[in-house]
This record gives structure tokens, sequence and C-alpha cells, in this order.
């Protein structure tokens, strides 16, 4: 996820990388890992650089700009639970927000491709 | 592409959506969709967010998830047939640099049938397929992702964000670092290369090209032999 403050909410963080931040620690799907209990500034936002390092994603600057990109999981596989992700997209056909959880109780093929 | 395979199996309880993982945005997918008559959801992902989640690194790739909301398939190579690339004919004065540069394409394995035999069987039978895969199996079969490429994934997505900010000079260094830790990364490469030049040919911006690339690998190797 891009990030321009070092200091994030958690529904930011959920939204843009399936990662929920709950008393056990930061979860995704079945999965859990610990956090300290200083994660959070006194405001409530997520300290990233402490994030990253916990949960081994890193953390790239843009230059000197206050422009970074949070990336996902390293060390593992890309698939930490079969528990498929979900994520909000636009549907060019229907013309509205599409989430793949809307699709629950039915098989899907979800295919990925480009104009390119 | 997929309207005909929705048109068979929707009405055996599969939806099929789709998802361009175009930079490019609107401009890019829209013309694709429209050709398609498509009726099933056609997504934009201007921001390549499923490369990430899903750990995919060509196009096109499937996934399947069932009913429960568990993928039984991670991201694996899927045609739904034979496509046009194969077949083109190489005009008998193409010059022969071209005409080898044409021909790779036609290189390329695909095991269409294969597949789509498997998600046949898969929506007749379910769980009780023999293509569908435990949580274990889902998980292990996913790409393995290193700190390296974690990291190529960060850069490409700056690289996307300073591209979509008119930034392309610096969104080109992003790009180049992210080329340079997941070299095996098409998606990432043939988006770059694209932005650059829509044919993808020799350029001196990036340190290869489509046909360069494809060539080292041996086109065979352009996708991984399905593993069903």
């Amino acid at each position: 996820m891009i990030v321009k403050s070092l200091e994030i909410s958690p529904r930011e963080l959920l939204d843009q990388t399936g990662w929920e931040l709950k008393p056990q620690g930061a979860c995704k799907g079945d999965v859990c890992i610990p956090l300290p209990e200083d994660i959070y500034t006194h405001q409530g936002q997520v300290k990233v650089e402490l994030l990253a390092r916990r949960l081994n994603m890193p953390l790239v600057r843009a230059g000197e700009n206050n422009l970074w990109a949070l990336g996902p999981q390293g060390g593992g596989k890309a698939l930490a639970t079969a528990y498929a992700p979900d994520f909000l997209l636009p549907d060019l056909v229907n013309n509205r927000d599409f989430q793949l959880s809307e699709l629950r109780g039915q098989k899907v093929l979800l295919v990925a491709w480009a104009s390119w | 592409m997929w309207q005909q395979l929705r048109e068979e199996l929707h009405p055996q309880g599969l939806e099929i959506v789709t998802v361009a993982l175009d930079t490019g945005g609107v401009a890019a997918a829209r013309p694709f969709i429209e050709a398609a008559n498509s009726t099933h959801p056609s997504l934009l992902d201007q921001a390549h967010q499923l490369d990430e989640l899903f750990g995919i690194v060509n196009v096109p790739s499937g996934v399947w998830i069932n009913e429960e909301g568990q993928i039984v398939r991670p991201p694996e190579t899927a045609y739904p047939r034979r496509p046009s690339f194969l077949d083109r004919e190489i005009p008998a004065d193409t010059p022969p640099e071209l005409a080898a540069r044409m021909r790779l394409p036609k290189q390329i394995r695909i095991e269409a049938e294969k597949y789509i035999a498997a998600l046949r069987d898969w929506v007749s039978k379910g769980a009780a397929s023999r293509y569908a895969l435990s949580p274990d199996e889902v998980i292990e079969r996913s790409r393995p992702r290193p700190l390296e490429e974690a990291q190529a994934a960060a850069h490409f997505e700056l690289g996307q964000y300073l591209y979509r900010e008119d930034r392309v000079e610096e969104a080109i260094i992003q790009f180049r670092e992210a080329h340079r830790l997941q070299p095996a990364n098409w998606t990432y490469k043939r988006q770059a290369w694209s932005l650059n030049d829509p044919t993808q040919g020799p350029n001196s911006v990036y340190e290869g090209d489509w046909a360069s690339d494809v060539i080292k690998i041996g086109a065979e190797n352009y996708y991984e032999k399905l593993d069903m």
C-alpha cells in the first residue's frame, strides 16, 4: 500500500492490505501475528515502521519524498491462508463497485488479464 | 473471451469474474471489455492489487474459489480456448529478424483444453473433483515470496503511483528496481514496457523487452506447465 505518513489508521491498513488489527495481533484469514502494545500512537494510529518490521513487510521510500510503499509479507508464500482475500474494485460492465465476498455461495473463477 | 464459457457454466453455479490489471485504467481496459460483450463482472484493477494479494506474475491467470470463499486452486495460466496468436500468419516478405520475433508467440505452450476440462469437472463435482485442492495444498502451491520479491512489489507499487502522478522519470526508477528484484515477474515487466512502448519492443529505458526476455528463457517456458 502507498503511505504518505508513517502513522496510518487501522481501517486504511485493513482496506489496503487485508491485515486486520485485533486484540490478539494482526490477522488475515486464520493467521494472526502478535504485535507489541506500543504499535498504536496515542491517537490510535498504527506505527507503520514497527508494523513493517513485525510482519516482515518491506517499507520502501521513493527518494527523499514523503512517499513510501508498504509491500506484502516476505519470507513465506504469496498465500498465507486459503481464504480468498476480499477486495473492492470497479465493475465496468455494471458500472458499480464489486466486492468478491458478494459471490459467497457460488463457485468463482477469477481471471486476471491485461490489455498490454 | 470468457463469455461463452460463462453462459455454459453459470447455470451450474459458476460465476466468472475477469479483472484487468492495467495501470492505463479505464481507457486501456474498456475497449476490450466492450468488444467481449461480457455479462459477468468485468473489473478494473488499476493499482495491480491482485498481483500482490494472490501472487500473480503473468496473465491470464485463473484462481478457483469455492462457495465458502476458500481458494481451491491458486493462480495458474488460464486460457478458455486456443488463442489466435498461435495461428497468426507471418507474411512471406517479412524481414527475417522481425519474422523471428513474430514466431515467438506461436511457440508459447497453451493448455486451454486441459484447463477447461478441469474447470468443468470442478463445477460439476465440487469438493469431490480431483482438481479441487485442500487449503494446505493451495498455500503450498502458491508462489514463494522471498523478501526480495516483497520488496519488488513495493517498488512496483511506487512506480505505478508515480506514473499516475505523471512523474514518469521517477516511476521508471521504481519499475527498474522491481524488475531487478523479481526478473521472473512478467506482469511487472510487461506493464512497465507497454507504458513506454505499446509494442514492448527494444528500448533504452529498461534492461529488456518482450522478445529478448522470452528468447532468454525459451518461449515454451513463458507459462509454467499446468500441474493438474
